[in-house]
């Protein structure tokens, strides 16, 4: 099928954006170069596209990106009680110097730029490999993108139980930063990594981390996005699980403009188990999107779908979530829930679950809500004192509490839940 | 302490009225039992004087130690010392029953201008009282009523009134659902609690938890009025001869 003009366009003015790489290995220009016919075949986002409904693209592609206001904040630093291997980004350039040394029991860390210039390397069978699996049946542009354009990241291989969590800190330090960056991850058999994010990052970044679990490994993702108001982010994550591993995500994300954050698995492997979770909050112009794939193509896999939107004052929360068996994919549990809180009537939460199931012997089961803050709750709460602000405050972070409580690791799931409390706090609202 | 005048209420959202002209005198150290069939209009009562949404005051005023009840917001009222303890308990997920306390406890001083409680003498003052109300340590970590008994459930509403120490209780059919021991344990808990400066109204269909708690005052509340008032007898009356022959001679 011949792609739309404006869709074609759309694309190589994107491609045209970003310098192409060069002085590359073999294996990663061909990666490159197939990215590129990718994101040439199926054309930029538009509107009219079936997974841009809800979210208008246009401000994840239009050149150059509109500018982010820095936002100052004196606060203590994200997941800076947890003992953990910090590398720091700034507007998607790494910085060497604010970074520990990558070196961590357990794991192997290189720049991503250093990888794609060596000729042998294992991130050949990930970087770009994990993405175009990706792309079927969905295109994901933004990401086929960033596979042909990003020469900023890491490669992060985790041969056996990591030290520490490793924390990938964005910080934003120009008002017009435009960015992408890319995480190649795997994790051998057996191993166990906790990677951590957090972090502004730019006015527009796009992001993508593809992640191999081998059999038997476990992958845990905790990641705080926030908080400059005028931020734009594309995130996508293409994860592909083995027999008996275990991925859990889980993302806070509080203001920004636009944020698309899209998380693409694939079992592969019997009984494994995958866990997206995601709690958000915004007012205003906030839109914030989620877009999760999940393609059981094996026997005994568990996966949970679990987000929360708070949403006041005019702002936009999306959920679009699909679960995807196929034939033989027997004894699949695929669990959905997507829930919108509006404080308000010119808030909105749209949301569209999808199921698709070719097997027979299967559990899977969806919900999705969408509602005010519950009255009866609100009195009950205020007749003894409470505050009606603080009343509304405390069933908000109870709302949210249930996608936070998907986060494994009870220290990281207090830490999550004591910076939602003091960035909502620090609003005055909520 | 509470004095309520010539109280009217209608529901907001339809022309139904409910209370058609309610008058109610509680002094400080008193206790008041008010009693009625179905349908009377006991809860909304309990509900206005809490300010409950969906109700509107066509006439009348309530005033508590001489402020205008009806002008408050819940939270004043409840600062103001006027306390509900309900009759169905509703289930808070999420929120953590110590947090919910210490929250209104402190939200309450505060808005008398009184210092914060600490941590540890909240924890001090939490844990003395829940244990005269036999409620143990994991109650008190479980989200706000989820998963409670009927009976834990009221003992947990007196377990909000003992800590945030209230000037004007409310208990709306707080008998409801008790077998007899939790009926004596709340009954204690209330009575724990009584005092020269503390005045109580206690809602009930029966005569039973007045045996527990001694009112002064018993009244008979029929179609939106008190419409009669007598001694502790009076229960006793309601207990044996049902409301029919007070509403016939009323009539």
């Amino acid at each position: 099928m011949a792609v739309p003009a404006r869709k074609a366009d759309g694309a190589r003015a994107l491609l045209d954006a970003w310098p192409e790489p060069s002085g590359e290995a073999g294996w990663a220009r061909s990666a490159r170069n197939a990215a590129v016919a990718r994101l040439n075949a199926m054309g930029a986002p538009v509107r009219r596209d079936e997974y841009w409904r809800f979210t208008d693209p246009a401000g994840l592609t239009v050149v150059p990106a509109a500018p982010a206001a820095l936002m100052e904040a004196d606060e203590p630093p994200v997941f800076g009680d947890v003992d953990r291997l910090r590398i720091v980004f700034v507007d998607g350039v790494f910085d060497a110097d604010a970074s520990d040394p990558l070196e961590l029991a357990g794991v192997e860390i290189q720049p991503l730029s250093e990888v794609l210039a060596t000729d042998i390397h294992w991130a050949k069978d990930v970087f770009g490999v994990l993405e175009a699996r990706g792309q079927d049946p969905v295109d994901r542009p933004l990401a086929a993108l960033n596979t042909a354009r990003a020469s900023v990241g890491t490669a992060i291989r985790a041969t056996g139980r990591a030290e520490r969590p490793v924390n990938l800190i964005y910080l934003h330090g120009s008002e017009t930063s435009d960015v992408h960056v890319r995480h190649v991850i795997r994790l051998d058999e057996g191993a166990d990594l906790t990677i951590l994010e957090n972090g502004p990052a730019a006015a527009r970044f796009n992001k993508v981390m593809e992640v191999e679990v081998s059999d038997g490994a476990s992958f845990h993702h905790v990641r705080m996005q926030g908080r400059d108001h005028e931020r734009r982010a594309a995130t996508a994550i293409f994860t592909r699980l083995g027999r008996g591993s275990s991925f859990k995500s889980f993302t806070l994300t509080v203001n920004g403009r636009l944020t698309r954050n899209e998380c693409v698995i694939e079992f592969t492997g019997d009984d494994a188990h995958a866990t997206v979770a995601g709690a958000c909050a915004g007012d205003n112009d906030f839109h914030h999107d989620d877009t999760v794939f999940i393609t059981h193509d094996a026997l005994r896999c568990e996966s949970r779908q679990v987000f929360k939107k708070v949403l006041r004052d005019g702002a936009t929360g999306v959920f679009q979530g699909k679960i995807l068996v196929k034939q033989g994919a027997q004894k699949t549990d695929g669990y959905q829930i997507s829930q919108g809180l509006l404080l308000d009537e010119d808030s909105q939460f749209l949301s569209k679950p999808e199921l698709e199931i070719y097997a027979d012997d299967v559990i899977c089961s969806h919900g999705s809500t969408c509602g005010a803050v519950d009255e009866t709750a609100l009195f009950y709460l205020t007749s003894r004192g409470v505050p009606r602000r603080e009343a509304e405050g405390l069933l908000v972070l109870a709302f949210l509490d249930e996608a936070i409580a998907e986060i494994e690791d009870d220290r990281l799931a207090d830490d999550t839940r004591g910076r939602l409390a003091a960035w909502l706090a620090r609003r005055g609202r909520l | 302490m509470l004095d309520i005048k010539n109280l009217h209420v209608k529901l907001e959202e339809e022309d139904k009225r409910i209370l058609k002209g309610v008058d109610l005198r509680v002094k400080a150290g008193e206790v008041h039992a008010i009693m009625g069939p179905n349908g009377s209009g006991k809860s909304t009562l309990s509900y206005v004087l809490a300010g409950k949404g969906g109700y509107e005051v066509t006439e009348g005023s309530v005033s508590l130690m001489g402020a205008d009840v009806l002008e408050m917001e819940p939270e004043d009222r409840a600062a103001a010392g006027l306390f509900l303890a309900f009759q169905y308990p509703v289930e808070i997920p999420g929120v953590g029953n110590m947090t919910f306390l210490r929250t209104a406890v402190n939200a309450q001083r505060k808005a008398r201008g009184e210092d914060e409680l600490n941590a540890a003498d909240f924890l001090r003052l939490v844990r003395e009282k829940a244990k005269a109300l036999n409620i143990d340590a994991e109650m008190l970590k479980r989200p706000v009523n989820v998963g409670f008994s009927g009976g834990e459930k009221k003992r947990n509403e007196i377990l909000q009134m003992a800590m945030l120490e209230p000037k004007m209780c409310i208990l709306d059919e707080t008998d409801s659902g008790l077998d007899v021991d939790a009926m004596k344990l709340v009954s204690e808990g209330v009575n724990a609690l009584r005092g020269p400066d503390r005045a109580f109204l206690v809602i009930t269909h029966y005569q039973r938890l007045l045996d527990h708690i001694k009112p002064d005052f018993v009244h008979i509340m029929a179609d939106g009025r008190i419409v009669q008032t007598g001694g502790p007898e009076l229960a006793l009356e309601v207990e044996h001869n049902g409301y029919a022959d007070i509403l016939a001679s009323v009539a």
